[in-house]
């Protein structure tokens, strides 16, 4: 923590003039932006609460009314919730898993690279720039037998359906997700990495500590703040995974994770009061998995030792 | 005003004067609007909201409607997706939030009870109604009504046939049963029966006419169900057989009409169900399988009662938050003229709704050699069970299961149709995720 919130501050000292009109300028200054913020999060947010504990269906308009907590109970007692919930945990936890090795590799290879370091960065981030969806229409055509390169591979049988059973299709879920989003993480790690004094390498060198040693001992615990804000990023975006189920699968083969399950409650079936319930609860299961990296496995907060990093 | 004229720096006057000759500038903008309003001579601009098929025939009709409407309408398309869902999935949003900006929309046959339910359509007036179904076959019609109205204007149909190289086999099957027989004979390099059984509405298609052909339906009325448990056993066990033969395509549980035609194309098919754009297709990929290519009435599943093949194609549904419902009603009638509908089949393929358009010579340039095929199956065809409202809960909930095909067991039927039972049953109900 480097900065003393304002607000702590006003209750040591009285303000002088100067300082009450700079805090009245700076609050001007916030408002646009707050409003903004409230009108785009925090009214969605609550109206799909309040449309939670309604049933609302457009194609039924005159059924509307209160419900409680019906639609909630209907979620939770649904095989197919607690399905989506177990696919949605797998893929995040594998990508996640294989992203952080090889986004660590990436990001030594780019600290550490001697030339061409700015290709090297350019062509790693490349994925990262290339939009999900296309990205998995990408994979998808790869895959596909009828129109794919993956079948013509020696070792792979010719008319291998990949998208046609649960594990096969998973993991080619699980692989588009990796390649787009590791040069992400090894972004992150890359901005932990610079933050590591030199020194501490040179000096452990000249102690005989080996090259595993040392990424053991130094680059590891240095790296820890920018390590969990890098897994936190990315485990609460793969834990909202859309696009590339919605383009290789559409949830088939009992690929569907819980946004998907949200979106067929609210595009397909138009059933605003079900598919608000789905939504609020991905809300609160992301909260959650907010609320344990930070209070579990940080001891300190990742978000501020994020920004000095 | 109170604020304004207390603003430092502005001289109260001047700001008055600004005020005032903004609000003489309203009041004469409010007064034009009125007035292009009142006056009967003025140009209503509709707009067709669809995606773009790829022939150009709609907007060349609609361009020769609105030359032949004297200066009352003139249509402006805005294009849809080309994916049947994600064209309603961008009207339901806008007819959600009851946007005016829409006249004419493109629909899917399948969409008419949901949008007719939820109030979005303005039902077809008496007089415009008598003119746009003269002709028309019965069972596109049927996909047009919501409760014994007319709710849209169907200007296109489709269906699918049975496409089979004539020499893997000169005479097409019948049944689905002889079909497979013979499939089965010509082994899997040569014999693969191409249908779409992906987890889609693809596949619901499939699983309608299997079921209407043996002779029961899903629902009986939008809130009840049929599926007699006799034909519904056959429909699955025939689903069952094929798909768990040798000569199913390798990619069935993932099957669409793309991977079909692709599958047809790549030559070691001899029959595929399909819409009529695989032959075209054909004749630009794949010339010599097109020379053998010959197209049949969707097979049987009882050999005692005609096969009833799968509508699609669009109606024309007018908004009802549209400002020109006149106009569009007015519109649609020219749209569907039988010269228009000729011009669409002839330009895009696209089957004609009306059956007397049949007898007409130029249909045969649309369809050659097949026009009569595509008139008894568009005659015959049995429309997915979209009289329900709740329709795309229906589909999720038949796709879901249904699919994998392949876990059908013929030897056990029971457990499949109670799973596609349940399922109907949950989806009328309305109640849990689907």
């Amino acid at each position: 923590m480097t900065a003393i919130p304002i607000g702590k501050r006003s209750k040591k000292a009285p303000a002088s003039d100067k300082t009450k009109a700079e805090r009245k300028l700076g609050l001007m200054l916030c408002a646009p932006a707050v409003v903004a913020m409230l009108l785009v999060t925090v009214y969605p947010i609550l109206y799909a609460v309040a449309l939670s504990v309604q049933k609302v269906d457009l194609r039924f308009p005159e059924e509307s009314g209160f419900v409680g907590l019906a639609n909630y109970k209907a979620v939770l007692t649904s095989d197919l919730w607690w399905q989506g919930v177990f696919n949605t945990s797998l893929i995040a936890v594998v990508s996640v898993s294989i992203e952080l090795v090889l986004g660590m590799g990436l990001a030594l290879v780019m600290h550490r690279a001697i030339f061409g370091r700015g290709v090297v960065r350019t062509a790693v981030l490349i994925p990262y720039g290339v939009v999900t969806v296309v990205a998995a229409f990408a994979w998808f055509f790869a895959f596909d037998p009828s129109s794919g390169f993956v079948n013509n591979l020696p070792f792979v049988p010719d008319d291998k359906a990949w998208f046609g059973g649960h594990n096969s299709s998973l993991s080619v879920i699980i692989m588009a997700e990796v390649w787009k989003t590791t040069p992400f993480m090894g972004l992150l790690l890359l901005a932990g990495l610079a933050t590591i004094d030199e020194g501490l390498y040179e000096a452990a060198r000249v102690d005989g500590a080996t090259a595993w040693q040392r990424f053991w001992r130094i680059t590891l615990p240095l790296l820890k703040p920018a390590l969990l804000v890098a897994l936190l990023f990315r485990t609460l975006d793969a834990f909202r995974v859309f696009d590339s189920i919605f383009v290789m699968t559409r949830g088939a083969q009992d690929t569907e994770s819980v946004s998907i399950l949200g979106y067929n409650q609210l595009i397909s079936r138009l059933n605003l009061g079900l598919g608000s319930a789905v939504s609020v609860l991905i809300f609160v299961l992301v909260l959650l998995i907010a609320f344990v990296f930070v209070r579990i496995l940080g001891t300190s907060n990742p978000a501020s030792q994020g920004e000095r990093s | 005003m109170r604020f304004v004229t207390s603003l430092p720096g502005y001289p109260a006057l001047m700001l008055r004067g600004i005020v005032i000759a903004l609000s003489l500038a309203a009041t004469a903008l409010v007064l034009a609007a009125c007035g292009s309003g009142a006056s009967s001579n003025a140009r209503v601009t509709l707009t067709w909201f669809i995606f773009n098929e790829p022939s150009g025939g709609p907007q060349k009709v609609a361009k020769r409607c609105s030359e032949q409407s004297n200066g009352a309408y003139e249509i402006k398309f805005e294009y849809l997706p080309s994916q049947a869902d994600q064209q309603r999935e961008q009207l339901v949003r806008r007819l959600g939030a009851e946007d005016d900006s829409l006249d004419l929309l493109g629909m899917d046959v399948v969409w008419t009870g949901e949008f007719a339910n939820a109030g979005w359509l303005a039902p077809v007036p008496e007089k415009t109604a008598r003119v746009v179904s003269d002709q028309v076959f019965d069972s596109v019609l049927q996909t047009a009504r919501f409760e014994d109205r007319l709710y849209t204007i169907p200007i296109w149909s489709n269906t699918q046939f049975l496409w089979y190289r004539k020499d893997r086999t000169p005479t097409p099957p019948k049944t689905w049963d002889e079909m497979i027989d013979e499939a089965e004979k010509l082994g899997p390099s040569k014999g693969r029966i191409q249908v779409q059984a992906n987890r889609y509405e693809g596949l619901v298609v499939l699983v309608n006419q299997l079921i209407e052909s043996a002779g029961t339906s899903i629902l009986a009325a939008p809130k009840e169900i049929d599926l007699q448990r006799e034909p519904t056993e056959r429909a699955l066990g025939i689903l069952g057989r094929l798909s768990r033969s040798p000569i199913a395509a390798s990619n069935i549980t993932t099957s669409t009409e793309d991977t079909a035609r692709l599958g047809f194309e790549s030559g070691n098919s001899a029959f595929m169900i399909n819409y009529s754009f695989v032959y075209p297709s054909a004749k630009a990929n794949a010339p010599k399988i097109f020379e053998q290519m010959r197209a049949a009435k969707y097979p049987q599943v009882d050999p005692s009662i005609p096969s009833k093949p799968p509508i699609g194609g669009i109606n024309i549904g007018v908004s009802a938050y549209s400002k020109h419902q006149q106009e569009a009603f007015a519109a649609t009638e020219c749209l569907v003229k039988p010269d228009n509908q000729l011009e669409i089949a002839k330009l895009g393929g696209l089957p004609p709704v009306r059956a007397d358009i049949y007898d007409r010579p130029e249909i045969q340039d649309a369809y050659p050699g097949f026009a009569e095929i595509v008139r008894e199956s568009i005659k015959d065809a049995a429309p997915r069970p979209s009289q329900s409202p709740a329709y795309q809960d229906l589909s999720l909930a038949i796709s879901r299961a249904v699919h994998p095909t392949t876990a059908i067991d013929p030897k056990n039927l029971g457990a499949a149709y109670d799973k596609l039972r349940d399922a109907v049953q949950k989806a009328i109900d309305r109640k849990g995720l689907l």
